[in-house]
């Protein structure tokens, strides 16, 4: 017997002498369609599979468990690294969470800025969710499109923030900065620009055979299997649930804003691409109507909570008792009431909660992060077998899964 | 003096706190007050016994005793309209009360209203599954035995989720140290080259912030670069600083701000 662990070669794909015709394939970690750090076993009859073993773990940082031992403020770049294709949402999911549990009120232009922040990262991971699918089906001209356009959006946010990835760009009470001169014209061009963007990656896939075949009546999705894994998102509403976060229960300003919540019944890969390039359409309508609501906003950006929030950088210069206040909230971290609250908000991957269990500590005594795309990932068990090989890849794809956010 | 630290919980806490300090509280509020909740804990307590039940920041909690669990989620889902199981998981209180709580997390997309189910048990004793249930608790059942060691019946596939199979000790139980304990020290080690090695590798470095400043094979200060693997313990030669593009080098050259080009178009 080999034993696995030891730097020698160990044939674990190969299992011989085998009376039927089963053959155990490992597809990933390290396989570049895996999207991450994916481990799936394949039990194969000829190319069909009979059942799927995804292992995770292999990302795995114990987020929850760094995140009892830091103060609030302090977790915050650290929820970047969970969805880091769109990292503001982590944030503000975070921020969220907190303040709800304290009880803040955001001034609205934070709330606004917050907006454009979401809806941005919404457009920009799904257009890096487009052009990876399209990359792992073979569609390369997708992927330099869609990547050009999400370098456009990356650069916006590096204006805002200085960051192009983990952004940290919320903050607990509000958003740390204003606006940066021509964000909204450079915003309000680009999104000018965008129906012309989808209309061409649509022209390239919405009828093309290869693409046709790859998607259409593959990966399907039932409702009750759906919600049964805890499917949220783009993942349920491709089968046929009508659930959107932003729309039951809402949160900032999406109550405010029109937009529709496009839904489909396939339960299909197609029908999760056409719901992508559909929520792109809504989101750049969300993102007109928060431009406009700029520029009636006061040019308060953070929460007035001296118990928990720090004062403007202005007081703190000038006014002796809130640089004291200041000192003691970097140093100890704030103390929120105790009590346990669970928040949850529409990703772009799909329902995003942070479960909190604080006991009036600096520390949060228990804190549970709520990724969808874990349970994304485990119904791929129940998804795969029955499927080809080939479907593995744009399965994986369309569910959209991120390995940061999947191991935390 | 030494400062004391309990082995039962080995979180960080907070250096100071103010001897008067009293936390404040979120608030909770009675069930009554949301016709919908009202109902629901309605249609529970005529089925089980439920211990406490409350509104806080909008959700109901029902604490209820664990043996009930499978029952009451199986009453959530198929009466009640609670058709998602959103999130499982466990807090742990062992250094307090030496019990696990555990919370059942659900969602009803009809009402629109999240609840939350709370049961506790104590460290020796195993919960139902809800697998059959809610596929999602699957993963939320192996990812919680996985980190707190609270063992599941039923279960379809009890293995760790995000350890390796083979790790010993639970990471999210308060007694269990943020860098890891010993057996996580040597893991790799053990398994990669094998125990004979420990004495040669040495334990693994679990600090990530470590700087070892006498170690010039894995660390290189800027503006103080000595020849690799230099022995400096007894002070350092004092290496003038060389910037390569004064010597020339192909395609490099120094910043000119005369000669540079900002680019203000982003159409570019």
């Amino acid at each position: 017997m080999q034993q696995a662990n030891r730097l020698r070669p160990f044939f674990e794909n190969i299992t011989f002498d085998r009376d039927d015709n089963e053959l155990i394939l490992n597809f990933g970690p390290q396989h570049p369609s895996a999207h991450g750090q994916l481990r799936l076993m394949l039990h194969l009859q000829q190319e069909q599979i009979t059942k799927a073993h995804p292992d995770i773990g292999y990302l795995h940082r114990g987020m929850e468990k760094m995140a009892e031992n830091m103060i609030y403020n302090e977790f915050m770049p650290t929820t970047d690294r969970m969805d880091y294709i769109a990292s503001s949402s982590n944030n503000y999911g975070f921020a969220l969470a907190v303040e709800k549990l304290i009880g803040l009120e955001v001034p609205r232009r934070a709330k606004v800025i917050r907006m454009m922040l979401l809806e941005t990262n919404r457009l920009m991971s799904h257009l890096f969710w487009l052009a990876t699918t399209a990359l792992d089906i073979g569609a390369m001209t997708v992927f330099l499109f869609a990547f050009r356009e999400r370098e456009y959006l990356m650069d916006l946010i590096e204006d805002y923030c200085g960051a192009r990835l983990t952004h940290a760009a919320v903050r607990i009470g509000g958003v740390p900065l204003d606006l940066p001169d021509n964000f909204i014209a450079d915003l309000r061009k680009f999104l000018d620009k965008l129906p012309e963007n989808i209309k061409d990656y649509e022209d390239l896939l919405d009828s093309n055979r290869i693409w046709k075949m790859r998607m259409e009546n593959v990966g399907v999705i039932s409702k009750e299997m759906a919600l049964s894994w805890g499917c949220s998102g783009v993942m349920l509403r491709a089968s046929g649930v009508e659930w959107d976060i932003r729309k039951e229960e809402p949160y900032e300003l999406y109550d405010e804003v029109e937009f529709s919540v496009p839904v489909s019944d396939k339960g299909d890969n197609y029908a999760r691409y056409k719901l992508y390039m559909a929520e792109m359409r809504e989101s750049a309508k969300i993102l007109y109507q928060v431009l406009d609501m700029y520029a009636d906003t006061t040019p308060e950006l953070m929460a007035h909570a001296p118990q928990y929030i720090s004062a403007p950088k202005i007081d703190i210069m000038t006014q002796n008792y809130s640089l004291m206040q200041h000192f003691v909230l970097v140093t100890q971290g704030m103390r929120p009431p105790v009590g346990e609250v669970y928040v949850a908000t529409e990703s772009p991957k799909g329902e995003l909660g942070y479960y909190i269990n604080s006991q009036g500590g600096a520390y949060p005594y228990r804190l549970k992060l709520r990724a969808p795309s874990f349970w994304h990932t485990g119904i791929l068990t129940d998804l795969l077998p029955g499927h080809y090989i080939p479907d593995v890849v744009s399965i994986i794809g369309t569910t959209n899964i991120v390995f940061g956010e999947v191991d935390r | 003096m030494r400062s004391y630290t309990p082995k039962d919980d080995v979180q960080k806490k907070p250096y100071y706190t103010d001897r008067y300090w009293v936390a404040p509280q979120v608030a909770k509020t009675d069930v009554s007050e949301d016709a919908v909740f009202a109902s629901d804990l309605e249609a529970i307590k005529s089925k089980f016994e439920v211990l406490d039940a409350y509104i806080q920041v909008g959700q109901m909690v029902v604490v209820i005793n664990a043996h009930d669990n499978y029952g009451v989620i199986e009453l959530l889902k198929n009466e009640l309209e609670y058709n998602q199981l959103s999130e499982l998981s466990a807090i742990d209180w062992l250094s307090s009360e030496g019990k696990f709580e555990i919370f059942y997390q659900m969602l009803s997309m009809s009402k629109r209203k999240r609840i939350r189910v709370k049961c506790k048990i104590s460290e020796k004793e195993s919960i139902q599954s809800v697998e059959k249930l809610f596929r999602s608790a699957d993963w939320s059942e192996r990812e919680m035995y996985d980190m707190f060691g609270v063992v599941i019946n039923n279960h379809p596939y009890m293995k760790r989720i995000l350890m390796p199979d083979d790790w010993e000790g639970f990471p999210l139980r308060k007694s269990y140290p943020l860098q890891g304990d010993e057996f996580a020290q040597w893991y790799e080690v053990d398994r990669i080259f094998g125990k004979e090695a420990r004495d040669i590798i040495g334990p693994e470095n679990r600090d990530s912030a470590r700087v070892d400043r006498y170690d010039t094979e894995r660390f290189a200060r800027l503006g103080h670069e000595v020849p690799r693997g230099a022995d400096i313990s007894q002070g350092e030669p004092d290496t003038p600083l060389v910037y390569q593009e004064s010597e020339g080098v192909f395609m490099i050259q120094k910043f000119d701000a005369e000669k540079s080009v900002v680019i203000s178009d982003r159409d570019r």
